[in-house]
């Protein structure tokens, strides 16, 4: 039998002296204690109804045990969630974080390299695990990401096509290696769009060419792209086949194969319905494992995007409709559309200081029609399906990476907080920037002269 | 500039598609008195009244309270369940306005006035009004140390542009201080010199500069007129200034400085040299650091109109905190939350709301950061800004708590007119939809005929012009791009 521990016995208070420890603390700075069982508390598993009164087990890194009659083993720090909430962390699938931390200073961004086929670079390499942003998102109970190399910036006008691979880790950890889930799960492609007028950064004023000149771009860079691929096909070819001695290793070749032989997906940054349809196409042809990023339209192309099984990582329900004949509710409709038509999709941010909004889009698209429980997912687990993590990550179940938010009520409810973080098993500091810049200038005294 | 943040790039694609806009609503049923009944107010001044009415008499609020009867021939709208707040003030906005929200060649560019270039068809207009706002102060961009003239306007969608403004509220000018006027992360296009200040201490200069050299020009003038009342005959008036002439209002107290700024130095920078002319900073915006020196703000008088959660997007960004509201609400100092953008806008009451999770500020103080405290920064709160008898029936109607992420805006009233119905919108689609159809079909059948007519004439074939222009697309607006305006 487990040993119950009661709020007045010694036990209890070394505990809730190391909580408050653990609070004032980053835990992993500790060491590491395995054990800990969230007790009390209604537990949304998501992979089933929730669990009133129900208890969470953490050993070491993973869930042990989730119900509402699981025994508390002996060895673990107990907390008491009584009158909260338990769900599994939040997931943004597309951020620069760790790669982008003060957009206007390039200095400190390293989330778009030059050239347009750059599928060797992968975002982990130069994730800061020190990045101010970690701590203030994961506040906000997210508690993984992906960084994405080639989105967003002050400077990302560029045409970057291949932009690299994404990473997927912790909100948590000492360095990369700690924190990383998976270093490629995914190629990123921006998919050239036919454009004729662009905003241009350094001289900020608009720029156009005629439409034969976007259109050939377009040709150009589509043709490229191809090529790419193909070569990808031979490369991979010949490597099996060639004889060591003769075989000259090309790293963006090399890198392209996983993705050429559909073990790695394809992330394509598209947002007008005729982009996703010829990125539809093109990746149909090239036998690519689609997974569309931002999709603006994707409303257009529901029938599309359902009959070839492409799941969408959606941009923000906070942008203004496509065109001036969108409906202005759209991009607040638009979830709850491709839920509809069972197009499975995630919730993201696309941006880095505004990840901790990721849940405000998720609410958002409840007032416009998504169910609740959809909505949860689609922030919580979808994301995980949709990259090939679903064993690790998303859903309250033994065996999976405890990464577990404790909240004071509705997590997509703007005032909401979380309470509790454990990331990787662990009890995480919901400090950050933000809250200590707080404490320190509330402590000021009124000025003196 | 943070939709640019947010995404790969801005695209605008050429439509060759003609387009029924959205937003046309020319039959919306007009009358001048309406009683919204069975509501929730949120009166902001008076506590919320549950189940309670609200008359509207010839643009007015006539009567608030649980007992208020629809007179005959009112038009009642039922908003049981729902909740109404006033009309929501954005204090910060780059909507609507035709063209560029900088003028950026020079770093005092107090002659351009944004009221010459309002433009009533910028679809941001109803944006935001779907968003229950009903009230922006449209501001220059901050590119220059000072700017141009700024006005604020009520959201009469469909109106013509002389009838946007505001009428009364005194005009505004807007300053920017840090990063933007010495254009750290511009450069300028090539073959062109940059441009001075490059420095916080320049940008100081150039406003000390402008003053003295507006305080000389107030006293030729007072001169002049105190000659020519003296009988004196033989004078000459001094030469007009369009320069100078606004920032002698900003002397006379006639004009409000809307001054852009970023980190602690410069605010109390600001503060220094208005006190030295003799005048008042009305508003500091985004004021990022205002938390850091929230008493010097609120002794100087100035209101703070700031963002809720943005940062890290630029260095002077980098120490801005959620926090900002509500510690500098709690330091005294009359804090609204604006959007300068046009998405931003249409979920301020969400914004607003952070101040609760951020500082703990009460639902009521919350929901004053959009209405009653903007209102207040821009001298309008005898006429806007909360549920009181007397005020303008410019209201907004939830369907849920208005600080709640799941409250949506069911209609917004200006001028105790329905300017946004959210069902008359939802209806209007088919026929939208079927008029764009009509179009195209139409188009494509005149291509044809044309295809025709050429192969007739022997002439060769003419691409249709698919170079009509767009305005900017979901990723862009006016705000954040033309506006440099965070």
């Amino acid at each position: 039998m487990s040993r119950v521990i009661s709020l007045k016995s010694p036990s209890f208070q070394l505990i809730a002296f190391c909580l408050a420890l653990s609070l004032a603390f980053p835990l992993w700075s500790q060491p590491a204690a395995t054990v800990y069982a969230i007790k009390g508390a209604k537990v949304y598993t998501l992979a089933g109804p929730a669990i009133e009164n129900g208890t969470v087990v953490i050993r070491d890194g993973k869930i042990a045990a989730v119900g509402a009659n699981i025994e508390i083993p002996p060895d673990a720090q107990v907390i008491d969630a009584a009158g909260l909430e338990v769900y599994p962390g939040m997931f943004d699938p597309v951020t620069q974080i760790g790669l982008n931390e003060v957009g206007a200073v390039s200095a400190t961004v390293d989330a778009r390299e030059l050239g347009e086929f750059n599928p060797e670079l992968i975002a982990a390499t130069a994730v800061n695990p020190a990045s101010a942003h970690i701590p203030v998102t994961r506040a906000s109970g997210i508690t993984e990401v992906l960084a994405v190399p080639g989105i967003g910036g002050f400077d990302s006008e560029g045409g970057g096509v291949i932009t690299g691979q994404a990473s997927a880790f912790n909100l948590a950890g000492w360095t990369m290696e700690e924190m990383q889930i998976n270093r490629q799960v995914a190629m990123v492609i921006n998919w050239p769009s036919i454009e004729t007028r662009s905003f241009d950064f350094s001289t900020f004023s608009f720029k156009e060419k005629p439409y034969a000149e976007a259109k050939k771009e377009y040709d150009k860079s589509v043709n490229e792209l191809s090529d790419w691929i193909v070569r990808a096909r031979h490369y991979a070819q010949a490597k099996e086949k060639g004889s060591p001695d003769l075989f000259l290793r090309d790293l963006k070749l090399e890198a392209l194969v996983p993705a050429v032989e559909g073990k790695l997906p394809v992330l394509v940054v598209a947002d007008q319905a005729r982009d996703i349809r010829n990125a539809v196409d093109f990746c149909a042809k090239q036998n690519l494992k689609m997974i569309l990023a931002s999709g603006s339209e994707s409303w257009k192309v529901k029938d599309l995007l359902k009959e070839k099984k492409i799941p969408v990582i959606l941009g923000p329900t906070e942008r203004l409709p496509e065109k001036q004949d969108t409906p202005y509710d759209k991009p607040m409709t638009q979830p709850a559309e491709l839920n509809a038509a069972g197009i499975p999709f995630a919730f993201s941010s696309f941006g880095t200081s505004f990840s901790r909004r990721l849940s405000q889009y998720a609410g958002t698209a409840v007032g416009y029609g998504l169910p609740h429980d959809e909505a949860l997912k689609a922030v919580m687990l979808n994301a995980a399906q949709i990259f090939g993590l679903a064993d690790q990550l998303g859903t309250l179940e033994p065996g999976k990476l405890a990464n577990i938010i404790v909240t004071n009520g509705d997590p997509l409810e703007i005032q909401t907080q979380v309470r509790y973080l454990f990331i990787k098993g662990q009890l995480t500091s919901t400090d950050n920037r933000h809250r200590d810049l707080y404490e320190q200038y509330r402590k000021r005294p009124a000025p003196t002269r | 500039m943070k939709r640019a943040l947010l995404f790969v790039t801005i695209v605008f694609v050429v439509a060759l598609a003609p387009v029924a806009l959205r937003g046309q609503d020319s039959n919306a049923p007009k009358n001048d008195t309406i009683l919204i009944k069975n509501a929730t107010l949120l009166t902001v001044t008076h506590g919320n009244i549950e189940h309670g009415s609200i008359l509207i008499r010839d643009g007015k609020i006539a009567a608030v309270g649980t007992d208020v009867k629809a007179p005959d021939g009112a038009t009642v709208i039922d908003a049981n369940g729902q909740y109404v707040t006033p009309g929501i003030i954005d204090c910060h906005s780059h909507i609507a306005i035709d063209g560029g929200v900088n003028e950026g060649s020079v770093s005092v560019s107090s002659m351009a006035n944004i009221a010459d270039v309002l433009d009533p068809d910028d679809l941001s207009i109803y944006d935001d009004l779907a968003g229950g706002v009903t009230v922006a102060n449209v501001l220059h961009g901050s590119a220059n140390a000072i700017g141009g003239q700024t006005v604020v306007i009520k959201l009469r969608w469909g109106k013509p542009a002389s009838q946007l403004p505001f009428e009364g509220a005194l005009p505004g000018i807007k300053f920017a201080l840090g990063e933007n006027p010495k254009r750290s992360n511009f450069s300028p296009p090539p073959g062109i010199e940059p441009r001075y200040p490059a420095t916080r201490l320049g940008v100081e200069e150039t406003i000390r500069e402008a003053f003295i050299e507006a305080r000389q020009y107030k006293k030729d003038w007072d001169d002049y007129k105190q000659k020519k009342a003296a009988g004196n005959q033989n004078l000459i008036p001094p030469r007009r200034d369009e320069k100078l002439e606004p920032l002698v209002e900003v002397l006379e107290g006639k004009r409000y400085v809307h001054s852009h700024c970023y980190r602690a130095d410069e605010i109390l920078m600001l503060i220094r040299v208005a006190s030295e002319f003799g005048f008042k900073i009305r508003t500091f915006q985004h004021v990022l650091e205002g938390y850091k020196i929230a008493d010097e703000i609120a002794a100087s008088g100035a209101g703070g109109s700031t963002f809720s959660d943005w940062w890290a997007y630029k260095m002077e960004a980098f120490d801005a905190i959620p926090y900002n509201a509500a510690l500098m609400t709690e330091r005294g100092v009359v804090v609204s939350i604006n959007s300068d953008d046009a998405e931003e806008a249409r979920h301020l009451n969400q914004e607003a709301a952070k101040s609760m999770k951020y500082g703990g500020l009460s639902a009521n103080d919350a929901l004053k950061l959009i209405t009653l405290n903007p209102a207040i920064q821009l001298g309008i709160d005898n006429r806007v800004g909360s549920i009181e008898v007397g005020k303008d029936a410019d209201l907004a109607i939830f369907n849920h708590d208005p600080l709640s992420v799941y409250a949506v805006v069911q209609k917004t009233l200006i001028d105790g007119q329905v300017y946004f119905d959210r069902q008359r919108d939802i209806d209007m689609r088919p026929a939208l939809e079927k008029e764009k159809q009509d179009l195209l079909a139409k188009e494509k059948s005149a291509a044809e005929e044309k295809k025709a007519e050429g192969k007739a004439e022997g002439k060769p074939e003419k691409k249709p012009d698919a170079k009509k222009k767009q305005p900017p697309t979901g990723q862009s607006n006016a705000g954040g791009v033309a506006g440099g305006g965070l």
